[in-house]
């Protein structure tokens, strides 16, 4: 699972992904049988070097622990990661993630997942919140550990990914076999980076997951800015970006997901000259502030969190992306035809306008939790 | 009518009648979807139904001659691509790259469609009920008597007609599920040295790319546009303005005509603009001088 050390070894090809969402407002479970089935559909767009999904609603059994999927490449780098985690929470819970012997997937990490809290006692240094000590965690092993990557660490959420068709990596993770009331799949087509078990999507931080397709040209400026607010990529792949910035703009600065919108695919400046000067302003602001920040080259991506589900575009849409209803669900796809395939009757479809968000939240919890 | 069993060396067996076949492409892979279709037009079936189409790439693409496809579903990229001759009706939406490079034809869209529609198309029609995406029509030429023609219903995406060298892109802007979008988007014909965009309505000019001028249609322009918009009218009405395939996807509008000569005519009830290059060769001297 080691990411290739020589340039020789790196895949290059050309093309894009594929990428799937689908999310229940009102959280009834929806089954991995559907969203495998609508990745199966898009096949083509990826070739085999890397599948993934993300699944919320996952754990309610334990969904007040933080759930660390681990990646690891033998027992010992597990060992060595387990000390750390030791070191600074508490194992609520540890297993093995249930895999089957898929023979597309060659060569699987050990994978290992723990269900943890924040030791009471932490220590001095640590003067942020439980949020930032958790991603202060992730950073600490993916940095420091060798042969071990957390790909995972959410509440109730889980990531799932590797090597391989989504279909063969949903089979090898047994998804069929969980429930959630939010999914996306990513089907992959490595471009400039690398195709390893790291680098497959999704890309996540606590219950952050993004899904993309595309390539973000900035991940230079994008990784260079993460790394002064404590933010260090790890996985070789542009997407990393993403989901280390909207942690950033969003849980750390306090931005709405349309703002963080903006960021990312900012309106072109003869736009920003037309508007009334208030508005004017603001995205002015918002691009000297963030400049570092704004995601350049192809993207449709989906983000998505314990809140709901956003798709965005590069602001020339240079990546199909398609929206869906059929009452409380919510489908964001590269293709529509994913989509009729797991839901034939739609009450709405439309493809989203460059650069302009699709925000879904969950409606809101009535009196049953 | 006779009916009789067509089948392919796999043993891929479809019931035929005359001239006639359904193939049903439920879970079937795109390759051995197109293999079928091409073991039928062997077998001389010129009329072909696919149905529960969910995504196959590469339909009808290449095919030449006088051949009928209707295509119930969602068809996945590149549909009717390089083809030739053929008359495709798609019931439901469109995906991406329809009728790209198209060589001669029509397809008939009775839904919406996607990005880079009727990209370098030579020939042929294409007519789209609802909305289409971005970049469609781009680098669309001609070649004296081959014109190729795109009308659309509803909104399209930016990069409309980029870098189009011939033909025309003719725009209604009605049958929208997007009620709040412009017509169209920025950079309009951007790099266009050829060909025709009509607007029905207009666009702000700061839409518009460099070197090209948008002017009222005149009697010429109006002959062409009453011709395409009756051939747009004779295979909507009835459908036009109501949900229909998309399945609701179309805004609500107030009730349509349903007989195609009054849909004609609402259509060209309101003015047209039509978007040219100032000159012929705009980009003549761009990096070699020539006169």
């Amino acid at each position: 699972m080691q990411a290739p050390r020589d340039f020789w070894h790196f895949e290059k090809d050309i093309s894009g992904c594929g990428v799937f969402g689908v999310i229940d407002r009102a959280r009834r479970l929806i089954p991995g049988s559907e969203p495998i089935a609508a990745m199966c559909t898009m096949h083509d767009r990826g070739n085999g070097l890397g599948g993934g999904f993300a699944a919320y609603g996952i754990y309610p059994d334990r969904a007040d622990w933080y759930a660390f999927h681990l990646m690891c490449d033998d027992r010992d780098a597990l060992e060595r990661a387990e000390g750390v985690i030791k070191q600074f929470h508490d194992i609520r819970h540890s297993e093995p993630i249930p895999t089957r012997k898929v023979a597309s997937v060659k060569n699987p990490p050990v994978v290992w997942r723990y269900f943890v809290t924040p030791k009471a006692n932490r220590p001095a240094w640590a003067t942020g919140d439980e949020a930032d000590y958790m991603v202060g965690t992730v950073m600490h092993i993916n940095t420091k550990v060798p042969g071990v990557f957390v790909f995972s660490s959410g509440k109730d959420m889980g990531a799932f990914k590797g090597v391989g068709f989504p279909e063969d990596i949903a089979d090898f993770f047994r998804l069929d076999e969980y429930h959630a009331h939010m999914w996306t799949g990513h089907n992959r087509f490595p471009t400039n980076t690398p195709g390893w078990w790291g680098g497959a999507h999704p890309f996540t931080l606590l219950d952050w997951a993004i899904v993309h397709n595309g390539e973000i040209s900035s991940y230079g400026i994008n990784k260079r800015y993460l790394c002064q607010h404590g933010y260090e990529c790890t996985l070789m792949t542009d997407t990393e970006v993403v989901a280390y910035l909207i942690d950033l703009l969003i849980r750390k600065h306090g931005l709405t997901k349309r703002e963080a919108s903006w960021v990312f695919a900012p309106p072109f400046w003869d736009e920003v000259d037309r508007m009334p000067e208030a508005e004017r302003e603001a995205f002015k602001a918002l691009r000297m502030v963030y400049g570092s920040a704004l995601l350049n080259g192809p993207f449709a991506i989906l983000v998505t969190d314990s809140n709901g589900m956003m798709g965005l575009n590069d602001r020339v849409k240079l990546r199909p992306l398609v929206v869906a209803e059929q009452g409380d669900r919510v489908f964001m796809s590269s293709e529509e035809s994913s989509i009729r395939e797991v839901c034939r009757d739609l009450d709405r479809v439309w493809a989203p306008k460059a650069g302009q968000p699709v925000i879904i939240d969950y409606l809101p919890q009535g009196g049953a939790a | 009518m006779s009916a009789d069993v067509m089948c392919d060396e796999k043993g891929f067996c479809v019931q035929r009648e005359g001239e006639r076949c359904v193939i049903d492409a439920t879970g079937v892979y795109y390759r051995q979807l197109n293999e079928r279709i091409r073991a039928a037009l062997e077998h001389g079936v010129t009329d072909i139904e696919v149905v529960q189409v969910r995504g196959q790439r590469y339909i009808a693409t290449a095919v030449e001659g006088d051949v009928r496809f209707t295509v119930r579903g969602v068809p996945g990229q590149d549909l009717g691509a390089f083809m030739r001759g053929p008359v495709i009706h798609v019931y439901g939406n469109a995906q991406d790259g329809v009728g790209n490079t198209m060589d001669g034809g029509r397809i008939v869209i009775h839904g919406m469609a996607g990005d880079v529609l009727g990209y370098a198309m030579r020939d042929g029609r294409i007519l789209v009920r609802g909305d289409v995406g971005y970049r469609v029509g781009i680098h669309m030429k001609a070649y004296m008597d081959r014109v190729p023609v795109i009308v659309v219903g509803g909104k399209a995406g930016d990069f409309l007609g980029e870098y189009m060298a011939g033909g025309a892109i003719i725009l209604l802007g009605m049958h929208s599920g997007m009620a709040d979008a412009p017509i169209t988007g920025r950079n309009l014909g951007t790099g266009m040295h050829g060909g025709v965009i009509y607007l029905r309505g207009r666009v702000p000019e700061y839409q518009l790319g460099p070197g090209l001028s948008m002017e009222p249609v005149d009697e010429a322009d109006l002959d062409f546009l009453r011709g395409h918009v009756a051939d747009f009218a004779a295979e909507f009405a009835g459908e036009f303005g109501a949900g229909g395939a998309a399945g609701g996807s179309e805004a609500a509008g107030q009730a349509a005509p349903v007989d195609a000569e009054a849909l004609a005519a609402a259509i060209l009830s309101e003015p047209f603009v039509k978007i040219r290059p100032f000159s012929h060769r705009p980009y003549g001297n761009m990096y070699v001088g020539t006169n």
